[in-house]
């Protein structure tokens, strides 16, 4: 028999006095708190405390998911080819023209075009930033002064400017993740040590190879927070750029459904949003630990 | 002995900190390094006896004077000194064997010849089993044995080392202490080596140099031998332990203490008791 009390509950969270504070897993307490939300979503819809123009109960959400999504349609294609099925009888009518999977894949599409762009701009310049006083002098103002504006307040130039195609859009994302890369990769370059860059030199290297193999090699960590910042930014961007005379696209998906009084569509919209950034993050966290597995150990 | 590299009247200032003037690290130095020597610099701190490293690596470029390479004005840092530094500065996205070829790759040498010369130096060091480790899963000792072996895969003429065994634990350090005397043998390179510790500066150099700061000069000069003695017989403790390596260590201890107490710092630096 063990004398320490706690001995046989060393998995839950024991609060240590004198310990580092916040310390110990915290995926069950947040996994409780899921469940409390989802619940109490599902408890209130079905007491009827609120109407569900206001507030729709899951179910309804799921079956909008459903038809939006054409799930029984898809479900039919797949038996048609596979010969379980004649012919596809369901009818697929999506909102606004387009099944859920196109207009996620036109939001995908605009936000991955401008991130890319982005990037290939942002980080050879916020190197040269990090690397040259000149190159700093130039880019530092218009930065600085451009990245705290919300994107929502220059819209309207990028309309003026661009028009109502795609352009405007992907160049409104395209500056929503533009500064974080750019301002990272400056930063990254500060976090080379002097003695590495020595090193280098003593070893016979030419200037070229110390910014690519030194240089551009340290910075890479913080690049790649940069970048995982900004695909964030470009994602929250994304429905103030579709806000203007898109067709498909997932924040035009709400924006359509709001003016409808849809809400039901809305938190679809909403709850396909936050599940997309999700996967974002996950997968620039993975590709993090895969690029830079010294980061944070040196 | 023929002279490797030659020091004439060099003198280094930088603009002080506060208010205006200078402060002069290095004033009016006059050295040669001749091939085969274990060069030893000693002082406390801020004395210039990094600066002088630099000014040597070509990092610095002196205020006044000449540094000679073989009868060649140093214009810039180059692979005939290489360098070992306090902090390891390996490239911890290299694994051991290829920051170790780092320099060889830098030239463009073909992989297999400089996979090749640089296993050869990290079996000099003693690590052979470790090739594949990332540095970042290495103790210090062996992070700083990286830096040596990459410093002599570049075949540099002269090592300059810069308090290379500061960051270390006693134990360890004076088995890189015997490390380095071995390696310094076996590959017959110049050494200019910097360090805060007394026992060490003895025990290592064939010639030891006790330096003062403010200005940064040449105070002491030593012609030593405990390093060979080691090397004969193999048993440091035995040398650092005998009547005549302590008579010296107290003799250069009083020196550096009796500049600490003219200059009212603390005594910390010299790496000894005070």
């Amino acid at each position: 028999m063990s004398l320490n009390p706690f001995a046989r509950k060393a998995s839950l969270p024991i609060v240590d006095q004198y310990g580092a504070p916040g310390r110990g897993n915290s995926t069950f307490i947040s996994l409780v708190t899921i469940v409390v939300i989802l619940g109490g979503w599902w408890l209130i819809t079905h007491l009827e405390l609120i109407r569900p123009l206001f507030l729709p109960s899951p179910e309804m959400v799921i079956s909008k998911f459903n038809k939006i999504a054409c799930t029984s349609h898809y479900t039919e294609v797949f038996l048609v080819f596979i010969g379980a099925l004649d012919e596809v009888s369901a009818p697929c009518h999506g909102f606004s023209e387009h099944a859920l999977h196109e207009h996620i894949l036109w939001s995908l599409y605009r936000v991955f075009t401008s991130f890319f762009l982005a990037a290939i701009t942002a980080i050879p310049i916020g190197v040269a930033m990090g690397m040259s006083r000149f190159t700093r002098g130039v880019f530092d103002p218009p930065i600085e002064f451009y990245r705290p504006i919300p994107p929502l307040a220059y819209l309207p130039l990028t309309i003026i400017w661009f028009g109502i195609g795609e352009s405007g859009k992907i160049f409104l994302i395209y500056l929503a993740c533009f500064a974080p890369i750019a301002i990272n990769a400056r930063a990254g370059v500060r976090s080379v040590s002097i003695e590495q860059i020595h090193a280098a030199y003593s070893m016979g290297a030419s200037r070229g190879q110390v910014i690519r193999q030194v240089v551009i090699k340290a910075a890479l960590p913080e690049i790649l927070t940069g970048m995982r910042v900004a695909i964030a930014f470009g994602w929250t961007t994304l429905v103030a750029a579709e806000m203007v005379a898109a067709k498909a696209g997932i924040g035009v998906m709400v924006l359509n459904a709001a003016r409808f009084l849809a809400t039901d569509i809305v938190f679809l919209g909403i709850v396909v949003i936050g599940a997309v950034a999700f996967v974002f993050d996950l997968a620039m966290r993975r590709l993090e630990k895969s690029l830079v597995p010294w980061k944070g150990k040196v | 002995m023929a002279t490797v590299i030659s020091l004439s009247r060099v003198s280094m200032e930088f603009p002080a900190l506060e208010g205006a003037g200078t402060v002069k690290a290095l004033d009016n130095i006059d050295f040669d390094f001749r091939s085969g020597e274990f060069v030893v610099a000693l002082g406390a701190s801020g004395c210039g006896k990094t600066t002088l490293l630099n000014v040597i690596a070509g990092f610095l470029t002196p205020t006044s004077g000449e540094i000679l390479n073989h009868g060649h004005p140093i214009t810039g840092p180059g692979r005939d000194r290489g360098v070992v530094f306090q902090k390891h500065a390996l490239l911890p996205w290299l694994n051991v064997v290829e920051n170790t070829e780092f320099g060889l790759m830098l030239q463009g040498i073909p992989a297999s010849e400089r996979r090749r010369r640089a296993q050869e130096n990290l079996s000099l060091v003693g690590l052979s089993d470790f090739q594949r480790y990332p540095i970042y899963q290495l103790s210090g000792g062996m992070q700083q044995r990286v830096g040596l072996a990459r410093a002599l895969t570049c075949d540099p003429d002269m090592l300059l080392m810069d308090e290379p065994l500061g960051a270390l634990d006693a134990f360890t350090r004076e088995n890189m202490q015997e490390l380095i005397l071995r390696v310094w043998k076996a590959t017959d390179k110049v050494v200019f080596f910097i360090t805060h510790s007394v026992e060490e500066a003895l025990f290592m150099a064939t010639r030891l140099v006790v330096m003062s700061p403010r200005p940064g000069r040449i105070t002491h000069e030593y012609s030593l031998d405990f390093c060979h003695r080691f090397l004969e017989i193999g048993d440091a403790r035995k040398i650092k332990s005998s009547t005549e390596f302590i008579r010296m260590r107290e003799e250069i201890l009083s020196i550096i203490h009796g500049e600490e107490v003219d200059e009212i710092a603390d005594t910390t630096a010299a790496g000894g008791a005070p």
